[in-house]
């Protein structure tokens, strides 16, 4: 393919757009794996369950996806503690988080992907919001407001999910027992709690991206084994418990992906984007805005 | 970490006999039947990526199981239908085949759905001899040469020299007449041999390939690739892939107001209800490859009838609603074992095959005759064009002119419309 200067603007632009929704599907995993040390595999099953649900309650309700993806992130909430008291009762707290706590989020994806195919079937569901097939011209750029609009949900999602972290003390809190649980107990706060809450706020973010991805594309119950390698990559491209990496690591993920398909093709896509993973832990290993050890 | 007791081994064994039990639901049926049923075997995706087309394959076999019990079953035997769960995993294929012959002893087996799960079925098959009538496989018998193999899928015998030809044949009564293709296909058995077929008949008619790419399943957004298909110019789009890319590839050449003289091709999944649903007037002039239409044309004696039953339960099963692709064949995937069996007398594998080489099988989506490998002896690929399309009503897909039949011309039920691109 030759050069051309609109395809690569509209490569850069669109894999922007990409990177949003990525950043959605990453950005909880950053707080459960990134910054709890917890590696949840299911994380993209549960974003598609949040997806599906979006699809049910909007389609009743005739909400937007994304209001409705706002709407039902507490019961999300409640359904991450739950999980992660049945992750700390039967592995944390014996010490067995690593391997069998591994086994054990493999085993929640399984049974989500086929619980959703029991209550909803295995065909594809879909909630078009009026924009869906809406396309803004600035220039010479498109920005399709089906890509658009997402991923600005996505910035503002992370955008609050980070003045929390900063500004509040439960957040403050979350930070510090990424960085060491045990000093926690020393200031009277109990560590389990506060991992409680923020794998419960990483399953609202699960939710959210549902609603991100609805808009994206339909949904079917293995939607999300697409997502699980780039999320993961991204959670530790960009320095794992940074929510700045994040956005940036799934900026760069999906420019790359997208500019890489215009001019070489798409199957070297991927091939490049985490070949972009190993250049940057060569030489950051502790990624792009992590700290070193 | 514990080491796994032997208590604890016993455990999980009997937990994974549980939990297996449980998606095979085909096996809590044969305590109810009567004695001594004809048992059929096949593992099927009832979950996974092809669960869309293996449950609605499933639901039109179990009304084939319940049309023949209700006629008083197959030799004076009830028929039983003994199915698994693949999980649209190859890997548990094998297994499943060589339970279903050692353990539940059934008299016949047939395939699951598509190419990439009949595969690691052959080698058990073969090796106890079985007769194995398939569904929408893509040449698996080119490799095992298996002479009791015989496959339900329009393409025939030789997919590379006729999968395409309805589309440039097409192609060839437009005018201006097309001069360059643009080819791109997903990273899988079946599109690729879409694609090679394409770029085979558009070089054979000097029609200039100008972008010629394939593109990984995990792929997200087909923006970047449809606009570099765009920058090429080509006058032909031809795409060949499948379910969850069809959607995403067809929203973003409306996205970029991408404009061709046709454009289409092997992609699966506007054949289907949700993407009819979903798509609507995205889907006006598309010409596509598929294996019916409720066209005149192909109302063949007993699909409507099918076709009736079919939407009845599909609701209730949670699949495709409109049953106007796989559940057609599925049944008549059926009707060849029925008649080869009523035809031999019993239960011999031997004949049935040598019945199913020779003879021509009435089924509901026509008669049927197979090759010495064990295709279509005939191929029969449809290329059908969606018009006049205004929205996602699904009630106008069960009438005829919503899919017309432009190829082959036997079956032809309109005309093309071009561009692709335009509005309705």
């Amino acid at each position: 393919m030759e050069f051309d200067l609109s395809l690569l603007l509209n490569g850069i632009v669109s894999g922007l757009l990409l990177g949003g929704l990525y950043a959605a599907a990453a950005s909880g995993l950053a707080v459960s794996f990134g910054m709890l040390d917890i590696v949840n595999i299911a994380h993209p099953a549960l974003m598609v369950t949040g997806a599906f649900t979006v699809v049910v309650l909007g389609t009743w309700l005739g909400l937007d996806p994304l209001v409705v993806a706002v709407l039902q992130a507490p019961l999300f909430y409640v359904f991450g503690i739950g999980i992660y008291n049945a992750y700390h009762h039967f592995f944390e707290k014996r010490g067995d988080e690593a391997l069998q706590g591994l086994a054990f989020f493999f085993g929640v994806m399984f049974i989500i992907e086929v619980g959703l195919v029991m209550a909803f079937g295995p065909e594809q569901r879909f909630l078009d919001p009026s924009y869906a097939y809406t396309t803004w011209r600035i220039g010479e750029i498109d920005l399709p407001l089906r890509m658009l609009v997402p991923g600005l949900f996505a910035m503002a999602c992370i955008g609050g999910l980070f003045v929390y972290l900063h500004r509040s003390f439960t957040g403050l809190a979350i930070a510090a027992v990424a960085q060491d649980a045990e000093a926690l107990r020393l200031m009277a706060i109990d560590p389990v709690r506060i991992k409680r809450l923020a794998f419960g706020i990483s399953i609202a973010l699960a939710s959210m991206a549902g609603g991100a991805l609805v808009v994206v594309q339909p949904v079917e119950p293995s939607s999300g084994q697409v997502f699980i390698g780039r999320v993961f990559a991204i959670c530790i491209m960009g320095g794992m418990a940074s929510l700045p990496g994040c956005i940036m690591a799934a900026l760069l993920f999906g420019v790359v992906e997208n500019v890489t398909a215009t001019f070489f093709g798409p199957s070297w896509s991927p091939a490049v984007a985490f070949g972009w993973l190993l250049l940057v832990l060569a030489f950051r290993p502790q990624g792009l805005f992590g700290k070193a050890a | 970490m514990r080491n796994i007791g032997r208590r604890d081994f016993g455990r999980l064994a009997l937990a994974s006999a549980v939990a297996g039990a449980g998606v095979s639901a085909g096996v809590f049926p044969a305590l109810a039947q009567g004695a001594n049923p004809i048992r059929i075997g096949f593992s099927m995706s009832l979950s996974g990526g092809l669960a869309g087309n293996g449950r609605a394959a499933l639901a039109a076999q179990q009304i084939w199981a319940s049309d023949v019990n209700a006629k008083g079953g197959l030799l004076g035997r009830p028929v039983q239908l003994v199915f698994y769960d693949d999980q649209t995993n190859g890997g548990q294929v094998p297994g499943i085949y060589t339970k279903l012959l050692d353990v539940d002893k059934v008299d016949l087996v047939t395939s699951p759905y598509a190419t990439a799960m009949i595969a690691p079925a052959m080698p058990v098959v073969m090796q106890r001899q079985m007769c194995f009538v398939t569904i929408l496989g893509a040449g698996v018998n080119t490799t095992f040469k298996y002479d009791r193999h015989f496959n339900m899928n329009v393409v025939g015998d030789n997919m590379k020299e006729t999968f395409a030809k309805g589309f440039l044949d097409i192609a060839g009564t437009l005018e201006p007449k097309p001069r360059s293709i643009a080819i791109l296909a997903v990273d899988n058995d079946f599109a690729q041999r879409a694609a090679e077929s394409a770029r085979f008949l558009a070089r054979q008619r000097n029609i200039r390939v100008v972008y010629d790419r394939s593109y990984p399943p995990s792929t997200v957004d087909f923006t970047p690739t449809m606009r570099a298909i765009q920058a090429a110019r080509p006058d032909l789009i031809y795409i060949a892939s499948y379910p969850p890319d069809s959607n995403g590839i067809l929203r973003a050449a409306s996205e970029l107001r991408i404009s061709a003289q046709m454009f289409g091709g092997g992609m699966v999944g506007p054949q289907l209800a949700a993407f009819q649903a979903q798509l609507g007037p995205i889907l006006n002039n598309l010409v596509n490859w598929d294996i019916f239409s409720v066209e005149p044309t192909m109302n063949f004696p007993g699909v409507t009838e099918f076709l009736t039953k079919y939407r009845e339960v599909a609701a209730k099963e949670q699949t495709d609603v409109l049953g106007n692709y796989i559940p057609p064949y599925a049944y008549a995937q059926m009707q060849v074992v029925e008649q080869a069996v009523k035809r031999v007398g019993k239960i011999d594998q031997a004949a049935l095959a040598a019945d199913m080489h020779s003879q021509v099988f009435d089924t509901i989506i026509g008669p049927v005759t197979f090759s010495a490998s064990g295709e279509w002896a005939h191929e029969r690929n449809l290329l059908v064009q969606f018009q006049g399309i205004t929205d996602g009503d699904l009630e106008r897909y069960k009438r005829p002119g919503a899919k017309v039949i432009l190829y082959p011309p036997n079956l032809k039920s309109g005309t093309p419309r071009a561009p692709y691109g335009t509005p309705a």
